[in-house]
């Protein structure tokens, strides 16, 4: 795994310093909350509805044991017990007290990681595939330019002040599991016709309330090059990219009105200028990162062959296990959505287990995915056995990745101040409504999304069904869309119609799915799959009960 | 047309802990929106803000939340200001575990 250099180690530890201070002069009233507010949001914290919220970086979602050891120990010490893992692949703690979060930035520092980065309109954590280094599918692991770009972009002058936040996911697999066509940039790694590495750049994605499938800028930019296109891309957009209007200053926007051939000739213009200047990327800065990524030594013993008898291991192979990219191995995702519980919350206690599982038996690495599971990356199969038996005592063991109740939600109304609604409890409804894993089972792969408002935290445009909970006239109310897609063939969903009731939303979702099962050709037709064929209406029909189902005859 | 006016209390989050406050009556603030005073005037409003954004050092973000009076008690009008008087709701914490 890579390991900050010592001079990365004094930069975080300078910064909590410096913040300790300013927490200091808030308190004695040297500062106001105005000269503050700023501060702090460089630092991760954020003022929520009940608390304060701490929000940690980890750098495309990759930590090791001793790291997930130390958010445990800051959940049990300064929080209530928990973390909550996020669609942007962090960590959030909920309820800090501002006294203690220079405390807390140090124990992170302890552990090489910080929340610098995590608010403000510069370039924030860059995420990646969350099987990276292990998928069967992978050109390369993704990591080490996630971590190029990490270097490149944390505290780069030029960049503190962009327009609006900037957003950059890769994936090394033709399968993207990142999301990558809804950020402001996502690279996915490809071969030319040469057979070398490099990326197909796509920019101004991105979900909120102008949702946007990001387009292809670059066919295939060589390795070398991609800090010097990320700086031309990135100065187009600094200069020409939207001031007067928030809610028109993502690039997305700025892609949509100026045109893509028009970006792209400005972007080429100065790319060939920062060409000249920056050289390629330097290859011993590339050869120092990628020693931080070389994959472990192997176990080469065998996979067993033994059929598995139990039954509950068989689903939560079924289920959480896929193909590693050495067939004795699998990649085991770790489901944090019990049935009922919260989306992505983990206790220090889970947290604990989860470190330990990754020391003994994922050659000490987690990742943490957009989806807010957490991924065992490296497990061999014969492990496979005594990995479920733990997570079973930890209670995380619920056999229903890519399933009906494994639903993201944003926090929602009951901790953010930007939420018009709720989102967590309906995802709690729904997956009780459920909770059968063997009828989930039958439903088979269906990703429901969950945003408490318009900025789209729960991903709920690329929701195979999107939820997006609303305040109307003083009443929360919750939009149905459809058809969402996250994945190489990303989709905007569809809206439905009219949104519904809090307490009418959980029926309401059932019978999409009622409607579902009785109009799919077979159980190999899953829902997106389903609704691809026939279309908004035989759902609208359930949904409103307006119209005869497609399929009544 | 434009609403009928609503009952305002000034409202913020404690400096320290982030938890929902009120401003009352004797120029303090208390965690209980019971406690808090309520301008039944735009102008009385106004007056109170003013005087909680006097105290802004020890808090954060003050603002005027609509309220009801019922039986001489504010009550949220906004199910927002409803949840920040209890807390979340997956799980018993904040306001509502405190004043168990």
């Amino acid at each position: 795994m890579y390991s900050y250099s010592n001079f990365d180690a004094d930069f975080v530890r300078n910064r909590v310093a410096e913040f300790r201070g300013q927490v200091e002069r808030r308190i004695d009233g040297s500062l106001t909350e105005d000269e503050f507010k700023p501060l702090r949001l460089m630092n991760g914290l954020y003022l929520q509805l009940h608390a304060y919220m701490l929000r940690v970086a980890v750098p495309y979602g990759t930590l090791n044991g001793r790291q997930m050891r130390q958010l445990a120990y800051i959940a049990e010490t300064w929080d209530k017990g928990y973390g909550h893992f996020t669609t942007r692949q962090n960590i959030q703690f909920n309820w800090p007290k501002l006294q203690d979060v220079p405390d807390i930035l140090d124990a992170l520092a302890d552990v090489g990681m910080h929340a610098i980065q995590t608010s403000g309109n510069c370039i924030r954590n860059v995420t990646a595939d969350h099987f990276a280094g292990a998928a069967a599918d992978e050109i390369e692991d993704p990591r080490p330019t996630a971590e190029l770009i990490r270097q490149w972009s944390t505290d780069h002058p030029e960049f503190a002040y962009l327009p609006r936040k900037f957003k950059v996911a890769v994936t090394g697999s033709p399968n993207d599991r990142a999301v990558t066509k809804a950020h402001d940039i996502g690279l996915r790694m490809v071969r030319n016709d040469a057979g070398e590495p490099g990326y197909e750049v796509v920019i101004g994605g991105g979900l909120g309330r102008t949702p946007m499938i990001g387009k292809v800028v670059r066919d295939f930019l060589p390795k070398a090059d991609l800090l010097a296109y990320l700086e031309a891309i990135l100065q187009v957009y600094n200069l020409s990219g939207r001031r007067d209007n928030k809610y028109k200053a993502r690039i997305k926007i700025l892609v949509h009105e100026t045109g893509l051939d028009e970006l792209r000739a400005r972007i080429e213009e100065v790319f060939s200028r920062q060409q000249r200047l920056l050289g390629e990327v330097d290859p011993g800065i590339v050869a120092r990162i990628d020693a931080g990524f070389t994959p472990p030594v192997w176990d080469t013993r065998p996979a067993p062959e033994a059929p598995v008898l139990d039954a509950g291991l068989r689903s939560f192979i079924d289920t959480n296990v896929v193909a590693h990219k050495q067939p004795q191995y699998g990649i085991v995702s770790v489901s944090i959505k019990p049935i009922g519980g919260t989306p992505g919350d983990a206790t220090s206690a889970q947290m604990r287990v989860l470190a330990d599982l990754a020391e003994r038996y994922s050659h000490d690495e987690l990742r943490i995915s957009h989806e807010q599971n957490v991924i065992l990356p490296h497990v061999h199969r014969a492990d496979i056995p005594a990995v479920y038996a733990e997570l079973r005592m930890a209670g995380l063991a619920t056999a229903n990745i890519g399933l009906v109740s494994d639903i993201i939600a944003c926090p929602g109304m009951d901790y953010c101040a930007l939420a018009t609604a709720r989102s967590i409890p309906i995802a709690q409804q729904i997956s009780e409504s459920f909770a059968d894993l063997d009828a989930q089972r039958d439903i088979g792969p269906l990703k429901i999304k969950i945003s408490g408002c318009i900025n789209a935290c729960g991903h709920h445009h690329v929701g195979h069904i999107g939820i997006l909970g609303l305040d109307r006239a003083g009443v929360e109310n919750y939009q149905i869309t459809l058809g969402g897609d996250g994945t190489e063939t990303a989709t905007i969903g569809s809206r439905t119609g009219p949104g519904f009731a809090y307490d009418e939303i959980v029926p309401a979702v059932e019978r999409l799915i009622e409607a579902y099962l009785d109009l799919r050709e077979g159980p190999e037709e899953a829902f997106l799959a389903t609704y691809r064929r026939l279309g908004l209406e035989p759902f609208k029909a359930a949904l409103y009960g307006v119209e005869e189902r497609a399929d009544a005859a | 047309m434009a609403r009928a006016f609503l009952p305002k209390v000034a409202t913020a989050n404690d400096l320290f802990e982030g938890d929902v406050i009120y401003f009352t009556d004797e120029g303090t603030w208390t965690r209980q929106l019971a406690a808090a005073a309520v301008a039944m005037t735009p102008e009385a409003a106004e007056d109170l803000l003013a005087q909680a954004a006097k105290l802004q050092g020890e808090v954060v973000g003050a603002y005027l939340a609509d309220v009801r009076v019922e039986d001489g008690v504010p009550v949220p009008d906004h199910f927002r200001e409803a949840f920040r008087t209890r807390g979340p709701s997956n799980y018993f914490h904040g306001k509502q575990a405190e004043v168990a």
